[in-house]
């Protein structure tokens, strides 16, 4: 019997074969916490399970994004409070305000790698799947328990599988097909299932991310691409980590990148999904490129082709939030910073910037804003009377220049 | 008797608990005050121990926020019945004991209805006497309910839930 990515994963974890529906106990590769959880998880180690040091501190990471610089005195307590135990028990992989966002610090840290189990006290932590990780979101007890024992539990999850066919035209990107697989699946399409991308061997690892970290938007336990191009030249991909032609799928779904457009999640729903150029008069306050989602330079790249030599439209700010302090030194290096501040953008510290509403960027009432993050809740951004849009990075600067929901081919 | 707090589908976890409102923007001690803070103002003060969620599907997508059902259990909610719910809000609610069924009781029950919970048959009970049934939950999830959490599990059988193999159920 064929064995589906997240199946060869967990069984070779496991020491043993296991199918879609076993519960299983595994050893986590890396155990990763943010600023915002790691208090909690810290918390419950020390307090409810009695447990004074984490099993390995090599296979903990630690990253301080959320809010980051803190904001007010709470989270300046707790940021100190997560410093000091991560100098005390000697983790070494602890990243502080401005090395960027967690998902991205880890594959840039090399913290996540082919066929490893990586879990993460934040949601999209699928995004290591990027790299053929199985990786998953947990809570803090959950993160806490892996820290004590080194070990947590799974129910090997039932496979979707993504089959593209083709290549994307100008101006669409790994965002809009992430965007058309929320319209095809819906925003609980692949609970508690794995998602595997098949036939995008062309895309880069920075696309991959995307493509990764959006699975969770799914509701998906673990998003994999399947290691190839620029992934199988930076990793180490184990023998044993190929597609499975007898793998068995719950479900497969088929797309023609061919046939994609550039795509926007309308608030407050992200798989309410419409083509860019049919929204109508869509008037913006607030432009924000960044997250784990859409921050890497590629990212940045597309936006300044489309604002060099133009301006952000009056009335219209534009935040720029790089993805990791890596990313910001390239965009300087190679002259896209220079093009998006000249464009009228301004640049925030790396990390998860205006996300998740809690500084940055905050949204008033009314306000209006598209983000390349991943979700547009409503409250999400701040005032729970604010709307968001969800687009590309591409979708997203061709808004800043006109004001309004752009298709981005206009520009391109 | 429970008071049933009827919500829709695709209860997101900024709805139960805003990211704004998170223990590391405010404090611990505020949590319970700011579930549904948003979404359902007067819920945090009129809930009562033992009041039971009745949800359409996707009950908790989103965040990994644990503090999303924490600030739930500490409002003393009994159970939360939807017909499914998000991963993560599906593991860390059974990580702190809050008892979830999947079944679809929001045409049946009306907002504010008083109804007993029968945690030794898993059955609803209504103020008129209907019973609607629930699914039993898998072994590894009830002895996780009866230890109260995941660390009291933990810390009573010295193992992660799942260390035996081939049991059905959950996430």
């Amino acid at each position: 019997m064929g064995l589906t990515l997240s199946e060869q994963i967990i069984s070779h974890a496991a020491g043993r074969e296991v199918h879609a529906g076993d519960l299983v106990v595994v050893p986590v590769d890396c155990a990763m916490g943010v600023d915002s959880i790691t208090p909690s998880i810290i918390d419950v180690m020390r307090n409810e399970l009695g447990v004074e040091r984490v099993f390995d501190p090599d296979k903990i990471a630690i990253i301080i994004d959320h809010v980051a610089p803190a904001v007010n005195i709470a989270t300046a307590n707790a940021q100190a409070k997560v410093r000091r135990f991560a100098m005390e028990q000697g983790i070494r992989h602890f990243y502080d305000v401005g090395r960027g966002v967690c998902h991205q610090v880890m594959i840039e840290e090399g913290l996540a790698g082919p066929g490893q189990i990586v879990i993460g006290s934040d949601s999209h932590s699928t995004s290591y799947g990027a790299v053929g990780a199985f990786g998953c979101g947990m809570g803090a007890t959950d993160i806490a328990l892996a820290w004590a024992t080194g070990h947590t539990w799974l129910k090997v999850p039932e496979t979707i599988c993504i089959r593209a066919r083709g290549n994307f035209s100008a101006g669409v990107t790994a965002k809009d097909l992430t965007l058309w697989v929320e319209q095809a699946l819906g925003a609980d399409g692949a609970t508690y299932r794995a998602v595997e991308y098949h036939g995008v061997n062309m895309l880069s690892l920075a696309s991959r991310q995307t493509l990764a970290c959006m699975t969770t938007e799914l509701g998906a336990k673990a998003g994999i691409i399947p290691p190839s191009g620029e992934v199988a030249e930076r990793f180490q991909v184990p023998e044993w980590l190929k597609v499975d032609p007898g793998a068995r799928y719950e479900r497969v779904v088929e797309v023609d990148l061919n046939s994609l457009v550039p795509l926007v999640a309308v608030s407050p729903r992200v798989d309410d999904v419409r083509p860019a150029a049919e929204l109508g008069d869509i008037r913006v306050d607030q432009v924000f490129i960044g997250t784990c989602t859409n921050g890497r330079l590629e990212d940045l790249r597309i936006a300044a082709r489309i604002l060099r030599g133009r301006r952000v439209a009056p009335g219209v700010r534009m935040l720029v939030v790089p993805a990791s302090s890596q990313v910001l030194m390239d965009a300087m290096a190679d002259g896209t910073l220079a093009v998006l501040l000249e464009a009228g953008a301004t640049i925030g510290t790396p990390g998860c910037g205006p996300c998740i509403g809690r500084h940055m960027g905050v949204l008033g009432d009314g306000e209006v804003a598209i983000s390349t993050a991943n979700r547009n809740f409503r409250g999400r951004m701040g005032s729970p009377n604010a709307e968001i849009y969800l687009g590309s990075p591409a979708t997203a600067a061709a808004s800043a220049v006109t004001g309004r929901i752009t298709d981005p081919r206009e520009f391109l | 008797m429970a008071r049933v707090w009827l919500f829709g589908e695709d209860v997101d976890t900024d709805q139960i608990v805003p990211g704004r409102y998170a223990p590391y923007m405010t404090s611990e001690e505020e949590l319970p005050r700011h579930a549904f803070i948003e979404a359902r103002p007067e819920f945090a003060r009129e809930v009562r121990p033992g009041d039971i969620i009745v949800a359409g599907a996707n009950f908790g997508c989103g965040s990994s926020r644990e503090y999303a059902p924490k600030a739930l259990k500490l409002c003393g909610i009994g159970a939360i019945i939807a017909p499914s719910f998000a991963r993560i809000f599906f593991r860390n609610a059974l990580n702190l004991g809050i008892p979830l069924f999947e079944a679809d009781l929001t045409g049946v029950l009306r907002d504010g209805q008083e109804v007993t919970l029968d945690m030794e048959r898993y059955v609803v009970v209504t103020d008129a006497g209907q019973e609607y049934p629930l699914k039993p939950p898998p072994d590894f999830v009830r002895e996780i309910w009866e230890a109260g959490s995941t660390v009291a599990y933990f810390r009573r059988y010295g193992r992660l839930p799942g260390q035996r193999t081939g049991e059905q159920g959950g996430e």
